[in-house]
């Protein structure tokens, strides 16, 4: 389907989707999909469990190459340019930070989790990770609770916490991509709420994908919203327009008002 | 009130019983390790001596020491590990992190398994033919040391596996979706936190393998060599052989010798046990999520 989209050309856009369709195993999960994400905008996804949420981002920074049985086809472009035309994948992930639904503290120090993607791109000096570390510590609003302990596990923290050290980690690819799969579903509330102020700043500096259970926060921070509906994208339209019941299909609307089913 | 209905009741005895049962059976288990422990310690003991861990044998090994064979049990063992450690830990490495799963790789894994219940002695015919024989290492510590590999090099690959799949999925894909390649993903974080459990492995392998006669006899270990063995294309003594010589191929053995040398190898066998239970000891306490 085409989709109506008005952006100035000098913006263009981040992600371009064209037929995408993906399965595991030979079982379609999600197919049909055409859709542009915008530059430097938040675009929201919403939609029930098993509707391909999941499966579209892991497409667009290819992890199709890590998951046993998921194929993909169709077109994503990510910056202008084929996602499968990277020879190599990993330089294609690093600009695509990447945050889930349940927070990942890897079993190294908080100092390290953040460090890690520098270190692993070849950065060895010490004054230049240090920076690096209190910049992504500090805009993921978790600076202050930490600076005192940078050297215990970041696998302890607390899951509030936790979640947001993983988007430090992910700002620590400085990338120009985030995509945020469900990340307030083991958060609290309050918590939610600095880390939705967070992602209202970085998106002048990046483009964000969010992906969200909640539909009113789709409607807080997303400019535009696509709906999934068991592997097929329903529509994507302007959020506020299909928040005042000016969405294209009725089961967009049902769903948005919480009438599904 | 709450009433305990007679279904309750049962239940309650029913689990009392179980209880019971499990308790037992597990006595039932201890009671022969004590009882080999005890009668060892009792008949072997008096033989254990200064003399008797750092000498020849002598008299047709009626009377002396038992050094060549510990030094040989050493030997064997480690060079035994270093042939089949590298290899195990890389070949779990690829089987767990690497390898598509595929009919192809749970048939290997499959294959693995029962290759760790083909018996010793058939082993030991594979390495007479192979080490002995084809590659023309003679009667030596290398091909009974490579036959001894070949046996363990399942249970590396096996318990290698499972402690690498102990660390969770989500922390290789977090680290794959920053950028990271897989080898980096395991330098960095699967390794760190599967060694442990991994050396533990490697551990009760070498206990095991210190007690294996059969894949030695032909291969390496010779009944009676008072030398110590100088390199890896000499034969050597072993404790496991030596034991099976003395109880039942020499005359006129005094009867604390085979109890004490059964006591020695027993000993070192507790001893490897013991460093691995204190790894995983440790790994318990450093568990990091
Ligand atoms: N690794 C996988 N292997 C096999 N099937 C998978 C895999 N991941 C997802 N699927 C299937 O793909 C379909 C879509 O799953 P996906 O995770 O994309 O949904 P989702 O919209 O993210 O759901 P949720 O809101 O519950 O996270 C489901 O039917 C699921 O079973
Ligand atoms: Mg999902």
């Amino acid at each position: 389907m085409s989709v109506p989209v008005r952006v100035s050309e000098a913006a263009g856009f981040a992600i371009e989707v064209e037929d995408l369709a993906i399965g595991y195993h030979g079982k379609p999960a999600l197919s049909g999909v055409t859709l542009q994400v915008p530059t430097q905008e938040i675009f929201g996804i919403i939609g029930p469990a098993n509707s391909g949420k999941t499966s579209f981002l892991r497409a667009i920074n290819r992890m199709d190459l890590m998951t046993a049985g998921m194929e993909v086809s169709g077109s994503v472009r990510v910056e202008g340019r084929d996602v499968r035309s990277w020879r190599n994948p990993y330089a294609l992930r690093q600009r695509i930070g990447v945050v889930f639904p349940l927070p990942v503290g890897l079993p190294l120090t908080i100092y390290d989790n953040v460090a890690l993607s520098s270190r692993l791109r070849g950065t060895r000096k010490k004054a230049d990770l240090d920076v690096i570390v209190e910049r992504c510590l500090r805009r993921a609003a978790l600076w202050d609770e930490v600076k005192d302990r940078l050297d215990s596990l970041g696998s302890l923290l607390s899951g509030g916490q936790q979640q947001r050290l993983t988007i430090a980690r992910a700002l620590s690819q400085d990338p120009s991509i985030l995509l945020l799969d469900e990340f307030s579903i083991a958060v609290d509330p309050v918590t939610t709420m600095r880390i939705e102020e967070v992602l209202a700043e970085l998106k002048s500096e990046m483009t964000i994908v969010l992906v969200t259970n909640l539909v009113q926060q789709a409607r807080r921070l997303a400019s535009r919203t696509a709906f999934f509906l068991t592997g097929e994208l329903v529509e994507v339209t302007e959020t506020e327009t299909m928040f005042e019941g000016g969405a294209q299909d009725p089961r967009t609307t049902a769903y948005v008002e919480g009438k599904f089913g | 009130m709450f009433e305990a209905t007679a279904q309750n009741r049962r239940n309650r005895k029913v689990e009392g019983l179980f209880r019971l049962l499990f308790l037992w059976m597990t006595c039932m288990l201890i009671l022969p390790v004590a009882l080999i422990l005890g009668v060892l310690i009792v008949r072997g003991g008096p033989a254990i001596s200064w003399e008797f861990l750092f000498t020849q044998p002598i008299n047709n090994m009626t009377a002396g020491g038992i050094l060549p064979a510990l030094v040989g049990t050493v030997w064997l063992v480690v060079v035994a590990l270093i042939a089949s450690v590298p290899v195990g830990v890389a070949a779990a490495l690829y089987l767990s992190e690497y390898a598509p799963d595929n009919r192809l790789t749970r048939a290997i894994n499959l294959a693995i398994i029962n290759l760790a219940g083909v018996p010793s002695i058939v082993h030991a015919l594979f390495g007479l033919g192979a080490f002995v024989i084809f590659f023309r290492f003679g009667t030596s510590i290398l091909a009974a040391s490579l036959t001894l590999a070949v046996m363990t090099l399942p249970v590396v690959i096996v318990a290698t596996r499972e402690s690498l799949q102990t660390v969770p999925l989500a922390f290789r894909e977090a680290c794959w979706n920053m950028g990271a390649t897989r080898w980096q993903t395991i330098r960095k974080i699967v390794l760190p936190n599967a060694i442990s459990g991994i050396l533990t492995g490697v551990i009760l392998e070498v206990s095991r393998t210190s007690g294996e006669t059969a894949p030695i006899m032909f291969t390496g270990a010779a009944f009676f060599l008072p030398f110590l063995p100088q390199g890896v294309l000499d034969q050597t003594m072993a404790m496991s052989l030596h034991l099976f010589v003395i109880s039942t191929q020499v005359p006129d053995v005094p009867e604390h010798m085979p109890f004490g040398v059964a006591l020695v190898l027993i000993s070192m066998v507790l001893a490897m046990n013991g460093i691995s239970i204190a790894f995983r000891v440790y790994l318990r306490g450093r568990k990091k999520w």
